[in-house]
Formats: C-alpha cells, sequence, structure tokens
C-alpha cells in the first residue's frame, strides 16, 4: 500500500503536466478567451487609476483650478465602475472555468473508471480513488481558475505598469527596474527553500495522521499493554518534529515579503534620488513622480503576489499528477478494434449485431497469475454443457473465485483460452458477454436509491408488473409488503437499511430481472441464516434450470443437488463428481463435508 | 470569542504579545512612509519653506531645510531606514504569530492524542474511528489558522484603521472624516453578504456530498456495475450528480463575484470622492499638495482592509465550531483510578464472588457469578458469542467495572489494584489483535520496556510465529501494520500471542485468539504453552471443543452463567452442552448419517 501514501512525485515545475492539465479548458473555449480580454481589461483599469490621481494633482491641485473638476469626477467614476465590471466578469468567468475544468476532468477520469479492469481495483483503494476526483480535481480547478488568474491578471498589471512608466520617463523607468535582478536572485533563492519545507511540513502532517489513525484504531490493545505513555512520547516525537519544520518554513516565509517590500522602498528612493535635478527644474512633475511611486509599489507587489501563485501551483502539481496519471491510466482488458467494429464500444454498442448466448462454455488449458511468478491456475481445462450446475469447492485461495472471475472477463488468461459458446470471449465484445449474466455476489452491493429501483438497475425498461414478479420468484416479495412503503421503500447508502438477508434476495431478483443465460453465484449465501437460506435455495434453485450456472459455496450443503461439483486445490481440479459420488469416494469432499458438518452443527447448539 | 481565543493563546501568551505589539508598531511605521514622502515632495522637492513645528525640530536636527534639500540623500535614507525598521517589525509580528499557532497546535494535538487514549474501553468500543481523526487533524489545523491568520488580521485591522485615522485627524479632519464615510457601509455590506453566502455554500457542499456517496457506490460496486454492463448508465448518473454539483458551486461563486465586485465599487466611490473633496481643498488653499498624495495612500490602507472584517467574522464562526468540537472530545471523561489503588503481588488464586455486572444501559451480562482458580491453573471457557465469556476477561483486567459482588486475586478486591499495574501483570491476547506500523520485531518489544531479542525469539517460537518470520525476506525487520505487510488473521494471532507471552505475565488469557489458527497450529501452541508458562494461572476462551479439552477444568458458560464445571472427561459423561457438542464431533466416524437427501 506504501504507493499510496502521501508523497510529491516530482519536485520540479513541470511544465508539460501544466499544459496537459490546462487542455482540460477545451470545454470552455469561449470563457477562456472572453477570460483573458476581461482580464487584460481589469489590468489596464487598474494600471491606470494612478494616472487619474496625477491627473487630479497635477491638473487641478498644483494648477489651483477646479475648470473642469466635472469631467475628473466622471472620469473617476467611469473608471471605478469599469473596474467593478471587469472584476465581477472576472470572477464570474473564473469560476465558470474553474467548475467546468472541475467537471470535465471529472467526468473524465469517472469514465476511465468505468473501463480500468479489476486488476486496476485490487490493487487501488477506494479512498484513494475517491480523492483523485473530489478533492485532487477540486484543486486543480482551482489552481487553473484562480492562480491562473492571478497570475495573467498581474502580468498584465506588470506590463501595463512598465509601458506607462516608460511612456512617462524612459530613464526613471529604467531606474526603477534597476533592482530587478536582485529581486528575481532573492526570489529564486527563497523559492527553492520555501517548497522544499513545505514538502517537509505536508510529509510530518500526514505521518501525523497515520499515527491518530493507529492510536485510535489501536487503543484497545493499547490498554492492554499498558502503551498509553510511550505511545505518547513517540506521538510527542512527531508534533515536535511538525513543530520545528513549520517554524523553518514560516521563518523563510516571514522573511520573504518584508525583503520584497523593502526593495520596493529602496526603488522609489533611487527613483527620487535621481530625478531630483529633474523636478526642481521642472522637466518632471510632482504628478509623475507620485505616479511612479504608485507603479513601484505596486510592481513589487504583484510580483510577490505571483511568487506565491508558484508556489500555490507546486503544491497543487502533485495532485494535478495523480488525477491526469488516473485518466491516463490504460485499461489492462480492451476489445480490439474488430470487437469494436462489429459490436461496439461499452458506451456506444451495436446490440444489433450481437449474437444469441447459448451457454457453452470451455476452459482450455487455461493458465492466470495474479502477479507474476504466483500462479493461481495451472492448465485448467473445464467443459461445460448449456444448462449444466456446476459447484466449485475448495480451501480459500485454491482459486474458486479466479475460475469465476476469469469467466466473467474481469480478467484475461494468460495462456489458454476460454470459449463460450464455441468462440473465443475475446472475439466478443466484453458488453456483449457482461449483458449475459447474471451474477450474485457474497456481499451484495445495493445503490442508494428505491427497492425498485435497485431491482430495475437489472433491466433497465422493466415494467412494475415484471418487478413484482420477480419480488415473488425469490420470496422477497412478502418482505418488501411489509415495509413501509413497499416498493418504493429507501434502501439507504449501500442498501445498509435492510439486513444482509434482504439485501441479498433483492440482489437475487436484480440478476433474475435481466434474465440471463449464465449465472454466477460467488458464495451468495454464506452471509445468509439458515432460515433466510432455506427460502433462498429454494428459489435459486427453480430459476437455474435451463441455465449455465457456476456455485461458489462455502457452505456445502447448498450444493449437494448440482449436476458436477469441482473440488479446486492449487489451481487444479482434485475431485469432480455429483455430491453422491464424491461422498462414495472418501477422498477431499468427504472429509470437507463432514468436517463442516460437525462444526455447523456444533455452532448452532452453541447458539441455540 | 476573546475570552475563548484568551485561553487557547495561554501558552503563548508572552510571544503573541509581541506579535500583537510588533504588529502596532508596522502599522505605526507604515503610515510614516508617506509621511517622509509627502516631506520630500513638499519641502525638498517644490522648496516649500513653511514647516509645520513637529518637523521643525526634526529638520533641525539633521541640518535644517537647505542642507536637507542640498543632500536629498540624507531624507531618503532615513525613509530606506524606516522601511527597515518597518520590514523588522512585520517580520517578528509574522514569524512569531504563525509560530504561536504551531505551539499551541501541537499542545492541542498531543493533548487530543493523550486524552483520547486515556478514554474508557467502552468508548473506543463504540468509537466512530473516521470522524474522530478527522477532528484531530482538520479541526486543529482550522483553529491553528485562524490564530496565525485571520485573528492577528483582525488586531492588524482595527490597529491600521486608529492610526490611520489619527494621524489622517492630525493632517485634515475634514478630509479624515470624509474619507471613513462609507467604511460602516462595507462592514454591513460584508456582513450580510456573509450571511446570504452561507445557504449556497451549504447547499454546494450538500451536491458535493450526493456526488461523492454516488462515486463511492460505484467503486465499491464495480464488480455489479460490470456484471450488469451498466458502465454508460452509471456515467449519466454520474454526469447529472457532477452537473448539480457544478451549478450549485457555480451559483455559490456567483454570489462572491457580485461582492467583490460590487464592495470594490463601494470603496472606489470613497477612495474617489475623497481624491475629489482634497482637490477641492487643495484648490482653495486649505491643505497642500502633499497632504493630498498623503491622503491618497492612506485611504487604501483604511478602506481595502475593512472588506476583509467580514470574511474573518465567517471565519471565527467556523474556528469555533471546530474549537467546540475538540472540546467536545476533551469534556469526555478519562479512565480514573480508584483513589486507594495500589500494587499487588497477583501470585495467588482469582476469585470471584456473586459478581454480575451489564455494560452501560445494558442487561446483566453475567449474572450472580461465583467460581475461584487456583494459581497455575489452567481455565478453558466453552460459550456462545453473548455467553459472557469475553466479559469476565473485561472484568480482570478493570477494562469495565462490575456492579454487584466482588472479584479478589491473591486475597486482594482488584478494584484496590492499580489499573496499570493490574495489566501490565495480566496478559491478553484479543481476538482481533492490532499491531502496530512498527516491524515485527518491535511490536514484539513493545509489551515491555526492557525486552532482551532472546527472549522475542523465545516467544516466537513458543507461539509457532518465527518460521514464518524467518520467511519474510527482512525476517524481524518486516514492517506490518497499515503501511507494511498485510499478514493473515493467524499470523497476526500468533504474532500478538508472542508479544503478550514476552510480558511476565502472572495471569495470561487467551480470548479466542486462536481462532484464525488452524487446528494443528493451535495444537502445537498449547503444548508448548504448557510446558513454559506451567506456573502460570491461564484462561482460554474458544468455541473449538479440541482448543479446550486439554485444560485443567473447563467452564462451560450460558446466558451470563456458568451451566457447568468439569474436566473434558468429567464433562464427556455429564448431559449438557459440552456433551452434545462433542457428540456431533465424534459423529465424523458415522458417514452413513451424513448422507442425506438432496434438497
Amino acid at each position: 500500500m506504501s504507493q499510496f501514501e502521501e508523497q510529491d512525485y516530482t519536485s520540479k515545475f513541470d511544465i508539460k503536466l501544466w499544459i496537459r492539465a490546462l487542455r482540460f479548458l477545451k470545454g470552455c473555449k469561449k470563457a477562456t478567451i472572453w477570460f483573458l480580454i476581461i482580464n487584460t481589461l481589469a489590468a489596464i483599469g487598474v494600471a491606470i487609476t494612478p494616472m487619474m490621481n496625477m491627473i487630479a494633482i497635477d491638473r487641478f491641485a498644483v494648477e489651483g483650478t477646479l475648470d473642469g473638476i466635472g469631467y475628473l469626477i466622471l472620469g473617476f467614476g467611469a473608471l471605478g465602475f469599469f473596474i467593478a465590471w471587469t472584476f465581477y466578469k472576472s470572477i464570474d468567468l473564473a469560476a465558470v472555468l474553474e467548475v467546468t475544468v472541475v467537471h470535465d476532468m471529472r467526468m473524465a477520469a469517472f469514465k476511465q473508471l468505468q473501463k480500468l479492469s479489476f486488476s486496476y481495483y485490487d490493487t487501488t483503494p477506494v479512498g484513494w480513488i475517491m480523492t483523485r476526483l473530489t478533492s485532487d480535481a477540486q484543486r486543480l480547478g482551482d489552481v487553473i481558475a484562480w492562480n491562473l488568474v492571478d497570475m495573467s491578471f498581474q502580468i498584465f498589471i506588470i506590463i501595463f505598469a512598465m509601458v506607462s512608466m516608460f511612456i512617462l520617463n524612459v530613464r526613471m523607468a529604467l531606474i526603477a527596474i534597476a533592482l530587478m535582478p536582485i529581486f528575481f536572485f532573492v526570489s529564486f533563492f527563497f523559492q527553492k527553500r520555501m517548497l522544499k519545507n513545505q514538502r517537509e511540513v505536508r510529509k510530518v502532517n500526514s505521518k501525523i495522521t497515520g499515527a491518530y489513525n493507529e492510536g485510535i484504531t489501536g487503543a484497545k490493545t493499547t490498554k492492554t499493554l499498558v502503551r498509553e505513555r510511550k505511545n505518547f512520547e513517540e506521538f510527542d516525537e512527531l508534533t515536535t518534529s511538525m513543530k520545528k519544520t513549520s517554524i523553518r518554513a514560516i521563518r523563510l516565509s516571514a522573511l520573504y515579503g518584508p525583503i520584497i517590500a523593502f526593495m520596493g522602498t529602496a526603488s522609489i528612493a533611487l527613483v527620487i534620488f535621481t530625478s531630483e535635478g529633474a523636478i526642481t527644474e521642472n522637466l518632471i512633475t510632482i504628478g509623475t513622480l507620485s505616479v511612479f511611486i504608485s507603479y513601484i509599489t505596486m510592481l513589487f507587489q504583484e510580483i510577490q503576489q505571483m511568487a506565491e501563485v508558484v508556489l500555490a501551483m507546486q503544491s497543487a502539481q502533485a495532485a494535478a499528477e495523480r488525477t491526469i496519471t488516473l485518466i491516463d491510466t490504460e485499461e489492462e482488458i480492451r476489445d480490439t478494434d474488430e470487437v469494436v467494429e462489429k459490436y461496439g464500444t461499452t458506451f456506444h454498442p451495436k446490440y444489433e449485431n450481437w449474437e444469441k448466448l447459448v451457454g457453452n462454455i470451455k476452459f482450455e488449458d487455461v493458465s492466470f497469475a495474479y502477479k507474476t511468478g504466483e500462479p493461481v491456475l495451472k492448465s485448467f481445462n473445464l467443459d461445460v454443457k448449456a444448462g449444466e450446475k456446476i459447484a466449485l469447492v475448495g480451501p480459500t485461495g485454491a482459486g474458486k473465485s479466479t475460475i469465476v472471475n476469469l469467466l466473467c472477463r474481469f480478467y484475461e488468461p494468460v495462456s489458454g483460452e476460454i470459449l463460450i459458446d464455441e468462440k473465443d470471449y475475446k472475439q466478443r465484445s466484453q458488453l456483449w458477454l457482461h449483458a449475459n449474466i447474471g451474477y450474485v455476489l457474497q456481499n451484495p452491493h445495493l445503490f442508494s436509491g428505491t427497492i425498485k429501483e435497485n431491482i430495475r438497475y437489472g433491466k433497465l425498461d422493466a415494467t412494475d408488473e415484471e418487478i413484482i414478479e420477480v419480488a415473488k420468484k425469490v420470496n422477497a416479495y412478502d418482505f418488501i409488503m411489509n415495509l413501509e412503503k413497499g416498493f418504493d421503500t429507501d434502501v439507504g447508502e449501500g442498501g445498509n437499511r435492510l439486513s444482509s438477508g434482504e439485501k441479498q434476495l433483492i440482489s437475487f431478483a436484480r440478476a433474475i430481472i435481466k434474465n440471463p443465460q449464465i449465472f454466477i453465484l460467488d458464495e451468495a449465501t454464506s452471509n445468509i441464516d439458515t432460515e433466510t437460506e432455506k427460502t433462498i435455495q429454494q428459489a435459486i434453485f427453480n430459476i437455474l434450470k435451463g441455465r449455465t450456472s457456476f456455485i461458489v459455496a462455502h457452505r456445502l450443503s447448498t450444493i449437494r443437488s448440482c449436476d458436477k461439483i469441482l473440488v479446486i486445490e492449487d489451481g487444479k481440479i482434485a475431485e469432480m463428481g455429483s455430491h453422491r459420488e464424491l461422498m462414495r469416494q472418501k477422498g477431499i469432499y468427504f472429509n470437507l463435508y463432514t468436517n463442516q458438518f460437525t462444526q455447523e452443527e456444533a455452532q448452532k447448539l452453541l447458539n441455540a | 470569542m476573546f475570552k475563548r481565543m484568551f485561553l487557547m493563546l495561554k501558552p503563548v501568551r508572552f510571544k503573541y504579545s509581541i506579535a500583537i505589539l510588533a504588529a502596532f508598531i508596522a502599522i505605526i511605521l507604515e503610515q510614516i512612509r508617506p509621511l517622509i514622502i509627502r516631506f520630500i515632495i513638499d519641502h525638498l522637492l517644490i522648496r516649500n519653506d513653511e514647516v509645520s513645528p513637529t518637523y521643525q525640530r526634526i529638520v533641525d536636527f539633521l541640518g535644517g531645510l537647505p542642507h536637507l534639500r542640498g543632500n536629498l540623500w540624507i531624507a531618503l535614507l532615513l525613509m530606506l531606514l524606516v522601511s527597515g525598521v518597518h520590514m523588522i517589525f512585520i517580520f517578528i509580528r509574522q514569524f512569531l504569530t504563525q509560530k504561536s499557532g504551531e505551539i499551541v497546535s501541537r499542545l492541542q494535538r498531543n493533548e487530543l492524542y493523550d486524552h483520547i487514549q486515556k478514554l474508557p474501553y467502552e468508548y473506543h468500543v463504540k468509537a466512530k474511528t473516521g470522524d474522530l481523526i478527522q477532528r484531530c487533524t482538520s479541526d486543529i489545523d482550522m483553529v491553528r489558522r485562524f490564530l496565525a491568520g485571520q485573528a492577528m488580521g483582525l488586531f492588524r485591522i482595527s490597529f491600521a484603521f486608529i492610526i490611520t485615522f489619527t494621524i489622517m485627524l492630525t493632517l485634515d479632519m475634514r478630509l479624515a472624516f470624509a474619507s471613513i464615510a462609507l467604511a460602516p457601509i462595507i462592514v454591513l455590506f460584508s456582513y450580510f453578504f456573509t450571511k446570504a453566502i452561507r445557504k449556497p455554500t451549504e447547499e454546494a457542499e450538500e451536491r458535493e456530498g450526493e456526488m461523492s456517496t454516488m462515486l463511492q457506490e460505484n467503486l465499491t460496486g464495480v464488480r455489479v456495475v460490470r456484471a450488469f454492463a451498466r458502465e454508460d448508465y452509471e456515467r449519466e448518473k454520474f454526469r447529472e450528480k457532477s452537473l448539480a454539483f457544478k451549478n450549485a458551486s457555480y451559483k455559490h461563486m456567483k454570489y462572491r463575484a457580485y461582492y467583490w465586485s460590487s464592495s470594490h465599487a463601494i470603496c472606489d466611490i470613497q477612495r474617489v470622492g475623497v481624491m475629489v473633496f482634497g482637490v477641492y481643498l487643495v484648490v482653495q488653499g486649505e491643505i497642500t499638495v502633499g497632504t493630498l498624495i498623503a491622503f491618497a495612500a492612506y485611504i487604501n490602507s483604511i478602506i481595502w482592509p475593512i472588506r476583509e472584517l467580514g470574511r474573518i467574522l465567517v471565519d471565527q464562526v467556523r474556528m469555533k465550531a471546530a474549537h467546540d468540537r475538540m472540546l467536545e472530545i476533551l469534556a469526555i471523561e478519562q479512565e480514573k483510578d480508584t483513589k486507594d489503588a495500589k500494587e499487588h503481588d497477583l501470585n495467588g488464586d482469582i476469585i470471584f464472588d456473586n459478581v454480575s455486572f451489564a455494560y452501560e444501559g445494558g442487561k446483566n451480562v453475567l449474572k450472580n457469578l461465583s467460581f475461584s482458580v487456583k494459581k497455575g491453573e489452567t481455565i478453558a471457557i466453552l460459550g456462545s458469542t453473548g455467553s459472557g465469556k469475553s466479559s469476565i476477561m473485561h472484568l480482570l483486567l478493570r477494562l469495565y467495572d462490575y456492579q454487584e459482588g466482588q472479584i479478589k486475586i491473591n486475597g486482594l478486591e482488584i478494584s484496590q489494584i492499580e489499573k496499570n499495574y493490574l495489566r501490565r501483570k495480566v496478559g491478553i491476547v484479543l481476538q482481533e489483535p492490532f499491531l502496530y506500523s512498527k516491524n515485527i520485531m518491535n511490536n514484539i518489544k513493545m509489551a515491555k520496556d526492557v525486552v532482551l531479542e532472546q527472549e522475542v525469539y523465545e516467544s516466537t517460537k513458543i507461539a509457532n510465529a518465527h518460521d514464518f518470520i524467518e520467511k519474510f525476506n527482512d525476517k524481524y525487520d518486516t514492517l506490518v501494520g497499515e503501511r507494511g505487510v498485510t499478514l493473515s488473521g493467524g499470523q497476526k494471532q500468533r504474532v500478538a500471542i508472542a508479544r503478550t507471552l514476552v510480558k511476565d505475565s502472572d495471569i495470561l488469557i487467551f480470548d479466542d485468539s486462536l481462532s484464525a489458527v488452524d487446528t494443528h497450529t493451535d495444537a502445537l501452541i498449547r503444548a508448548e504453552l504448557k510446558q513454559k508458562q506451567e506456573d502460570t494461572t491461564t484462561f482460554i476462551i474458544s468455541q473449538r471443543i479440541t482448543t479446550l479439552m486439554d485444560a485443567d477444568r473447563i467452564f462451560v458458560m450460558e446466558h451470563g452463567r456458568i451451566t457447568n464445571i468439569g474436566t473434558h472427561k468429567e464433562l464427556i459423561e455429564t448431559e449438557g452442552l459440552y456433551k452434545r457438542i462433542w457428540d456431533i464431533q465424534s459423529m465424523l466416524e458415522d458417514e452413513e448419517e451424513l448422507e442425506y437427501e438432496p434438497v
């Protein structure tokens, strides 16, 4: 799991990554262009303001006249409203950019997630993915819309301030920016160190979160070991190191701002000093001087803020990288171009070309490994006729679920072939296969919504009558009708307002309404109490008639009536036959069965 | 609010006070720069000879006006000097406030962690981990940001206002009042905005919550989605949720756009008004041009910060909520010891006398329980979930207090024995033991203050863990826990057993702690135990008869009562739960009975 720790992928500013991120502005081209225009206008407005002050001073105050002051007021007023308007538009457009970019990015990631193979989900915690689509995407959107706004705004202001200064007086302008090289050097020096500190702080911070997590989840064990004091000492070490690292970071950032501001003042002093002669000889007006003072202050302020933007972008870089990596992750299982040509894609299927699935299944020399070097299935062979009921039993890790996963093409064989209706299933689309499979899991996963909606998940155009009918088929009708709102009862998040038995019944109904040719029950009844199991059992075996079905069972009493029972050990079929045949053999199955039987009986007695 | 801040800042009161002082001085110095520039323009560049009496003294000190005009650098150097000192104070302010924030944060983190560890066992059984961690991390962070940012901001804004306004008053009273004419409107405006934006904010948060829920369900249900070929349907559903969130957050930001632009307009009206009025006053000869330029600068440091007030008010409410949540945890009572509790030799018999016990608000789990255990005896307890067998062990460790009766170890009632001492001397292995994010060696060593490596190897050998540990690449240095390798349930239990064994326990408890170990290993471990820990009183709790049968005595528990006591031999002769279970197990040999009809 260590690869999912808070980490910074790269420390350098990654221009390529940001260009890739900026491509998400594609969804709002018009807004982006407007945004740039408005920001230019806003920058002009802000840059003009000191000029207006200059006019007020030179034209009126120094001259000592109020003639035409009306125009000045008008000008001021117009400028004020103009700036306010550009601000409004700028924020509004930035908001549009932000929400559009975040939404588009989220959709891109979600689409990819619907295609990614199970091997991806096996190694990636859900929480990790969630963060990529929520806070990381948000962060990236924020940075693109707001920090880049700031940046573009700042660049415009800097340019306009510079241009204005050069227009007013070239010599003074040159003097004003004389300190710039020193400024850049200082900034570079600080930036590098501040970034490093920032990373260190984040690292310690995630360690502290981890320590809290451990302290809280392990609290019970801690008590029995009387470890409170020792744990606290270790925690104190962490918080102390956090304090130290943070203070180092604080010292730098607290120094940086004042130093830059001081350089601004120094520039002003330099300008006044060198312009003394020109002013006393009236070559430069006092107003011009005051404009220069304003511009220099502005210049240094904006550049300092720009440095902050760069810092923010750097710290968002890790978020950007993770989200974009997710979007760019390639799925391991994909349909070939010819298959897509005929059957369509996941999101645009060509139903008209789909063949009907009969249900003959054949595993030919199938080998499989989740990790290279650790084979789970070795040259596995199996021939199943349409309509047969197959049970898979054996110890955990023997490969039962793997067989089912391969059959569903959640994974593909490393070597060998799986034939469905005499044709390698890779020659048809994943969607075609999935549309023909009924799948019931050990932990039935329901979605938020009503019972009706959950059943309808199996067949989106199912009528209410159909839904009621399947509910009756799986013996779920009675309990549903006993609920307050019947079929319109909200099942809660993940279905947690229902008991696990009830959830399982709904998930059966959901699979049955689909009317699939292949049925898979993956430990579907192991979480249900014996009473409920009996009710389901009866329902299931009626439904399975005429369909090819695979039953992975932990509780062996549930599979006695299967056509074939396969005992899987170490990725191979160790025994195969009907319940009766295998019991007579007195082999592995016999032992498993008797052991389990006694244990279950003992358990029953204990809990009676 | 101030009381709360005062309390939080108490540990850093000296630093924070200096920071406030620095903020105050910095703001005074900030105002001096425009004054110097004004002086330079009015008297040195424009050569106005009328200097106000206050300045006259400084001018004289520096050599008089003509000298200053001849040597402009003197005044400029003074300006730089003032600016430099100003920057030093800004540095002091920023550094000390943020440092104070960090110090307070560290104290809060430590206090919470320490407190949480000391909360009763019962609290941890019920605690919602995710929520708790959230409080310990993001809530503390929010408080820190407020103390280091907004709280000082409040001081800065007030100081800036007071000082700037005072200076303005000395320059020109009329212009000064004109400069703050719209301030109340701005404050009111930002206040109402703050209130108005709450609803769209909540709306956006709600939409985001719905979107996350949908996303999470899709991810955890990925198997269902694929198996039902519902990728496209899910995408549409997600698009709908994401769009709803998009629109809600856009609406929320639109409010901000309105606010920032219109408050900007108000501030601008204020600024322009002052400029125009100032020009008028200059033309009338009431004030100098320099004064006007100074006002042009001052107005900025008075009007813009006021806009920030509204935001500080919102953040203050959020900080308060975060702090309250922290206080809520801290208000929960810690586990306490009895007043006269002491250390007491536990080498002796254990006696339960008429003990009754109920978990808080529940029914009696143990009902008038009485039994005694001799020192060195091995006692096995058989019972179903909820029969009360684990509760007995919880009581022995004083993780809970019993309501009735007496429990005595070596003659002393355990409520008189110090909790920590008791727990150090009674070793327990929980059914679902927790391993810390350390390597295996340190996980085992942590059970006692000083542990020799030799002791670790001995105990892992007893626990049948040594061999599998040696098979790891890093052997005993293998990192386990959250960030390390994932051990199987059985491996975890065995490491935990080894950890408990390195303690020098007088009493050992295995609370269903062999459940994930296979029967063969289970037997090996018990055999080793019997040999090595002969003198230790041992309790083994299990639902598996084979685990129990070798014990000196077996207690059968049903519904909070002991219904049978005896050796294995005795119990299989007596009618009862134990015999019935045993009988089923012996049925193994009689396979005919198992072949009953298929459904």
